[in-house]
């Protein structure tokens, strides 16, 4: 055997002495930016972090420069600033995630998740009262979306990426003009439509409008993208045998492209899951199960957040925290469960 | 072979065994292709004929007035280096050019002596009886093995009354039934490249094509999937058309019993020359097809 007798080396890697002066450039920058704080008026978390980069910066550089010159510190310093990015982003999104458990984790409770809150005030104490009824009507909302706008925003994908007509420019442009509309500007189209105009009343049904203005661009440009990722040879070996151009996609592209275009779905939801400001023109604020979706206000996660937090007390402050935890769980839900499905479905 | 007729610049029938050859391996591998041909060739009907092609990208002149004539139960090769219009030419062959945005064409291509580029015909028939297999595989990715090769059937709306029989004739005939017979159920995309490329051509096979179109079928195949695929290209000749681009000249001298030469002189590409493989190979008329066949240049 031949192979035992020979010796796996990594000569590329790291050696002891690398690892020592990576580890020494760090303990120094750490030193520094504590040696700094207690010198200077600076104080917190932000000045411990802000200080260790920029001393971190500076002495990896020097170590750095000692080998590699002047390349080697612009190649450094590239790959720190990036890992900079990256740590901030991540900052950002823990503790918002932490934040959200921590302080949300407290209020959660049966009650909570199964009954409404007719008979609870915003002073009643946590453990009387719950969100079903906005858990019902924030599903209810993210259906009528959905079953509106994805339809609308595949074949208008469709459109642009399969038929390319004359039109396709000018839907182009608008599919990304509509992308940067503000979404209470949304929820006053919708008022300004119909709520002033006709008959209807503020619904679960026109929040879904609502949102599905929101939804549509997301939907589209994202399905847009996954459709121009099938390959032109799939459509080509569709048509090569005779198939229709509509059979070639309801057969071909479409498929070829399921998962992405679940992932355009699943985008899109994530985009109107937690929208507040259109719903307040177009569904209202309610504290009970209200099961028709064409009459009447519904009870939402993001209205019951927004009143929770305005009304100033500790328990309803903890039921908007708790609240916002709970439509975190429900979006992660519906995320795992688009996702198997689709997976599932390709595989069979 | 005497029932083979196509249209040179000569105007001559071209089907006589060279006499007096230079022995070189490519022509005698031709020779030998040539001669086991022969004994099984039986008439099939008219063929497909190109009369005058011309093929613009825009304002680009990619083909400048090819006429072919590829008898029916024949194998021809396209040749000739990169640009000189075989992939554009045999494109407009079942009307898959027009997809090219801003493309256009002139000239005829007649199917048993009906003009494919007729106005008011219907394109979608053309294609069902002028199928084709493209360079790179590509079985349908979300399908099944059995799904990719019966596919035709549901894209181009044919009703068969035994499935299970056509699937197994068709992938028999492309040479992997042996192969995926246990598995067809299985997804396409774990096939191997020659596996996948034989699955295409066993797609294409199943609406029942006329005449076969193969653009470089084997340029991102290993040898030993290639052969299995010349191999399919000779059962198959007994029964159908079959044109071939291939950048291979040894391909092209052991699948074709015609080969025509293409070539660009920086302008449009023409076709220089056109004759029985063996005879492109060992005596070519024109100075440039020897150029190009003897490896002086391209």
């Amino acid at each position: 055997m031949t192979t035992s007798t020979v010796q796996k080396m990594r000569p590329w890697a790291a050696t002891p002495k690398d690892r020592f002066i990576t580890g020494l450039s760090v303990f120094i920058s750490a030193a520094l930016s504590v040696l700094i704080v207690a010198a200077t008026p600076m104080k917190g978390k932000l000045a411990y972090f802000g200080l260790f980069f920029l001393a971190w910066f500076i002495v990896d550089s020097i170590f750095v420069a000692r080998r590699g010159g002047a390349k080697g510190v612009r190649d450094g310093l590239a790959a720190k600033v990036t890992l900079l990015g990256g740590i901030i982003v991540c900052m950002v999104v823990f503790s918002i995630l932490w934040a959200t458990i921590s302080r949300g984790l407290k209020g959660l409770n049966l009650e909570f998740f199964t009954s409404n809150m007719r008979n609870a005030s915003l002073f009643d104490p946590i453990g009387k009262g719950g969100i079903l009824h906005a858990i019902l009507g924030t599903l209810m909302l993210i259906t009528i979306a959905v079953v509106i706008s994805v339809p609308m925003g595949i074949l208008t994908a469709l459109y642009l990426t399969e038929i390319k007509g004359k039109a396709a420019p000018l839907i182009q442009f608008l599919v990304q003009a509509m992308s940067g509309v503000p979404s209470v500007v949304a929820g006053l189209f919708i008022y300004a439509a119909i709520i002033l105009n006709t008959p209807l009343r503020s619904s679960a049904f026109l929040g879904g409008l609502a949102l599905t203005i929101l939804m549509v661009p997301t939907v589209t440009r994202t399905a847009q993208e996954v459709l121009n990722l099938v390959p032109r040879d799939l459509r080509e070996a569709g048509l090569a045998m005779g198939a229709t151009q509509w059979k070639t996609v309801a057969l071909v592209v479409v498929p070829a492209a399921r998962s992405g275009l679940i992932t355009a779905t699943i985008l899109g939801v994530a985009r109107i899951a937690g929208e507040t400001a259109p719903l307040l023109f177009t569904v209202g604020v309610f504290d009970s199960y209200n099961f028709n979706p064409f009459k009447g206000d519904q009870g939402t996660i993001p209205t019951v957040v927004w009143r929770g937090l305005l009304g100033g007390t500790p328990e309803s402050i903890q039921r908007a925290w708790s609240a916002i935890l709970v439509l975190l769980i429900v979006v992660l839900i519906m995320f795992v469960a688009a996702r198997t499905l689709g997976s599932r479905s390709s595989k069979n | 072979m005497s029932q083979v007729n196509y249209t040179n610049q000569n105007g001559k029938l071209m089907s006589d065994q060279p006499k007096n050859t230079t022995p070189s391996s490519l022509s005698d591998v031709a020779s030998k292709r040539a001669e086991s041909k022969v004994a099984g060739t039986q008439p099939l009907g008219t063929g497909l004929e190109a009369r005058g092609v011309h093929a613009w990208f825009d304002k680009h002149h990619a083909l400048e007035d090819v006429s072919l004539d590829f008898s029916a139960g024949t194998v021809t090769a396209l040749i000739g280096p990169s640009g000189c219009g075989k992939s554009t030419f045999i494109r407009t062959l079942n009307r898959m050019h027009e997809f090219i945005p801003h493309t256009s064409m002139a000239g005829q291509v007649l199917l048993d002596g009906k003009d494919i580029y007729e106005s008011g015909i219907d394109v979608t028939k053309i294609r069902l009886q002028i199928g084709m297999v493209f360079q790179k595989p590509n079985p349908f990715p979300s399908m099944t093995i059995g799904e990719n090769v019966l596919s035709g059937l549901k894209l181009a709306q044919l009703k068969v009354d035994n499935q299970e029989d056509l699937l197994e004739e068709c992938l028999t005939r492309a040479g992997l039934w042996t192969e995926v017979k246990d598995r067809l159920g299985a997804h396409a995309g774990g096939l191997s490249g020659g596996q996948q490329q034989r699955l295409c051509i066993a797609r294409a096979l199943a609406v029942k094509p006329k005449v076969l179109l193969m653009d470089e079928p084997c340029s991102a195949l290993d040898p030993g999937s290639t052969l299995r695929i010349e191999e399919t290209i000779s059962q198959l000749s007994k029964s159908m058309t079959i044109v071939i681009v291939t950048h291979n000249m040894q391909q092209a001298a052991r699948v074709s019993d015609y080969t025509a030469f293409f070539l660009s002189d920086g302008g449009p590409g023409q076709m220089i020359e056109v004759g029985p493989t063996n005879e492109i190979f060992s005596r070519p008329r024109d100075e440039r097809t020897e150029n190009y066949v003897t490896g002086r240049f391209g």
